[in-house]
């Protein structure tokens, strides 16, 4: 493989290879400040059946991402480019109308917040059987057995009568489980799952990641998992795609991504995670400063504010030259100017030390 | 369900009461505190001590005040009647009697009972008017925000609000009755029962300037209401099952935006039907609001605590229907 400067000239083209492929993707919305690219550039794969999770702070286009995928942008001002392509269609370039009917069919998607995710004035049955009947045609009778059927599959107690509660009558794991069954009513092939545990407490999230996992085996879907917890990463995901200024900054393995991690923000979300081990004042390590804007980008490499390793780039080429996303080993690619020895010099002996 | 209803009625009655007790007690201790008798508003110039002290008398006005107040509240639920002791001095006043009239020589309750048909006339039809119309356009502006449509309702509707209805009533009256084009005919009040189409005629332009100041209030609230909607995460959701923007809009969005303007209508309803003060002024229409503000012009201290009871009964009522509907539209303020 030859590298080229352009890392969108090394891109695939022609048929898809996988079942999910996003290529090159690039989502801007014009504001009055100016032009804010939430992704630039932005390529993944996933297959059936796999999981692949996609990490980073607030305003790291994370969310957009996934909106893009289900083309919530169209028909909105944002200005969508790239490819998605999705067992076999491209679905950047389909219509609002062609992309509806594969939403919440084929493609659905379970939202952060469960409570304010449903509708307060619509029973949680009622939900269940609207969002079955706009892609079969079937009777409301039917369509409510099936919403029974699924409520019980994702384990909800006493499905035929919780099927008539409101939601505000579920606790937040129940809503989440609810929500979940809402997703899947349609048996999508591609789940994407927009920080799905993030509202809830800890036991629950665990119950919610084993149910996710459960069903996706039962169903052979792909999932997207969006999350800013690497924990939930480890948890269930097989790939791992780190985005930083809606970029993805460093992709791969989910084994490769901890055990060894190659890009320095990635280093520091590891870094920041709380450890109880330690006395309180080494508990957490935060990363310095705040995510870039995204009207104006730092020049050089996005992350270049923030990092801690310049001293190991010869000039000052991470503040003027923005780096590709090259593979340092196969299936695991990263955007860092550090050589790739020197990298796992550092992350051997100062990053995975400390940890 | 029924409980609830109970005690928001108990509730309602304790409100009524208190409204009572503290019009009664300023309209009683006010003419105390000046030094003069309101036996002095129901006769003529110069009276002679023994007429002002009938007067007194047969009103019950020479009783201590608590005396006088249980007298009132009596006559509202059984009637009394004003006798200063001879034939022709003797005043029925049947159920419910709010007091009698020094102006009219009437009963307070007739008074209003023959008002009120003008008053709900003018309301209602203003309300109808103003709900399509606020509604309707609040909606089609915040579904197109920021284009020239939504600026140019919003315009109208901040004129709308700006304006008083002394000045767009009177702009109305000049362009279609004494203006340029003389398109109706001078207002004046026709019962619907007698004469249905002069009936709407002398209504029609009260309804529309009432009307225009409330649905630019309305259609404000329905667009600020609309959008906040429309970044609600279950219309997101709603989007992600693949429902059309029809459906999104029309099931999820309508529902969760026009819920509370349920409480204002019904607010608003129930204020105007105590008297829409300045619109049956403007256009000379014998409601409510006409017959307080006439009454307060010539201290007809009956009259106006007739009207200020039954005012804010309305409210009260008005709140206590609102709030079961609130309960039938919302499952979470539901009661079990």
């Amino acid at each position: 493989m030859t590298l080229t400067v352009d890392s969108a000239a090394s891109l695939p083209s022609g048929p898809p290879k996988h079942f999910l492929e996003v290529r090159d993707l690039r989502v801007a919305f014009p504001t009055d400040d100016g032009l804010v690219r939430s992704v630039d550039g932005l390529s993944f794969s996933v297959e059936r059946g796999k999981t692949m999770g996609i990490v980073g702070e607030s305003g790291s286009g994370k969310s957009v991402t996934s909106q893009a995928i289900l083309g919530l942008q169209k028909g909105t001002r944002a200005q969508v480019s790239g490819e998605i392509w999705f067992d076999g269609e491209e679905l950047v370039g389909m219509t609002a109308d062609e992309m509806r009917s594969l939403r919440g069919n084929k493609l659905a998607m379970i939202f952060q917040d469960p409570l304010s995710s449903m509708h307060p004035f619509y029973k949680v049955g009622e939900q269940i059987v609207e969002a079955y009947r706009i892609h079969n045609d079937v009777s409301k009778q039917a369509a409510r057995k099936r919403a029974i059927e699924m409520l019980d599959r994702v384990g909800i107690p006493n499905p035929d009568r919780r099927v008539d509660d409101y939601p505000h009558q579920f606790s937040g794991g129940m809503r989440q489980r609810a929500m979940i069954a809402m997703a899947l009513v349609n048996d999508p092939q591609l789940l994407i799952a927009d920080e799905p545990t993030t509202a809830l407490d800890v036991t629950v999230q665990a119950q919610i990641l084993d149910l996710l996992r459960d069903l996706q085996k039962e169903f052979n879907s792909a999932i997207i998992l969006i999350t800013h917890d690497l924990g939930v990463i480890a948890e269930i995901a097989d790939d791992v795609t780190v985005m930083y200024g809606g970029r993805c900054v460093e992709q791969g393995a989910v084994r490769d991504l901890f055990y060894q991690p190659e890009m320095p923000y990635t280093w520091g979300l590891l870094g920041s995670m709380p450890r109880l081990d330690r006395d309180r004042k080494g508990r957490l390590d935060p990363i310095p400063g705040n995510p870039p804007s995204l009207i104006n980008l730092p020049k050089g490499c996005v992350f270049n504010p923030r990092c801690r390793f310049q001293g190991h780039v010869s000039g000052s080429a991470c503040r003027d030259t923005r780096p590709d996303l090259l593979e340092a080993s196969p299936g695991h690619s990263v955007r860092c100017h550090i050589p790739v020895e020197e990298r796992h010099t550092i992350w051997r002996d100062q990053i995975k030390p400390a940890l | 369900m029924f409980r609830y209803i109970v005690r928001r009625l108990l509730g309602a009655v304790v409100v009524v009461f208190i409204v009572s007790l503290v019009t009664f007690f300023l309209f009683s201790v006010g003419p105390k505190i000046t030094g003069s008798s309101p036996a002095y508003l129901y006769v003529g110039k110069n009276p002679t001590p023994e007429l002002v002290a009938a007067i007194e008398k047969s009103f019950g006005l020479d009783q201590p005040l608590v005396t006088q107040y249980a007298q009132y509240m009596k006559g509202i639920v059984v009637g009394r009647e004003f006798s200063d002791g001879t034939a022709e001095g003797t005043r029925p006043c049947p159920a419910p009697c709010f007091g009698y009239s020094f102006r009219y020589q009437a009963p307070v309750w007739d008074l209003m009972k023959d008002r009120f048909p003008v008053t709900l006339s003018l309301a209602v039809g203003a309300a109808i008017l103003w709900l399509i119309f606020g509604l309707s356009v609040g909606i089609l502006s915040a579904l197109k925000r920021g284009t020239l449509v939504d600026r140019i309702a919003m315009i109208t509707a901040l004129a709308g609000v700006s304006l008083p209805v002394y000045f767009t009533g009177l702009v109305l009256l000049y362009v279609f009755v004494y203006g340029p084009i003389r398109f109706l005919p001078p207002p004046s009040w026709v019962p619907l029962t007698e004469n249905p189409f002069a009936w709407f005629q002398a209504l029609i332009l009260p309804w529309v300037a009432l009307a225009f100041l409330y649905a630019a209030l309305y259609a404000r609230l329905t667009r600020a209401n609309m959008l906040d909607t429309m970044s609600e995460d279950y219309i997101r959701t709603a989007v992600a099952k693949g429902l059309s923007r029809r459906k999104v809009i029309s099931k999820h969005a309508l529902r969760a935006a026009l819920t509370p303007i349920i409480t204002i209508f019904g607010l608003d309803v129930g204020a105007l039907l105590g008297g829409a003060i300045l619109t049956e002024k403007v256009f000379s229409l014998p409601g409510l609001g006409y017959l307080a503000i006439d009454a307060i012009g010539k201290q007809d201290l009956p009259v106006i605590m007739g009207v200020t009871i039954i005012a804010a009964l309305f409210i009260v009522v008005a709140n206590i229907v609102v709030d079961v509907l609130y309960g039938v539209v919302d499952p979470r303020v539901r009661l079990s």
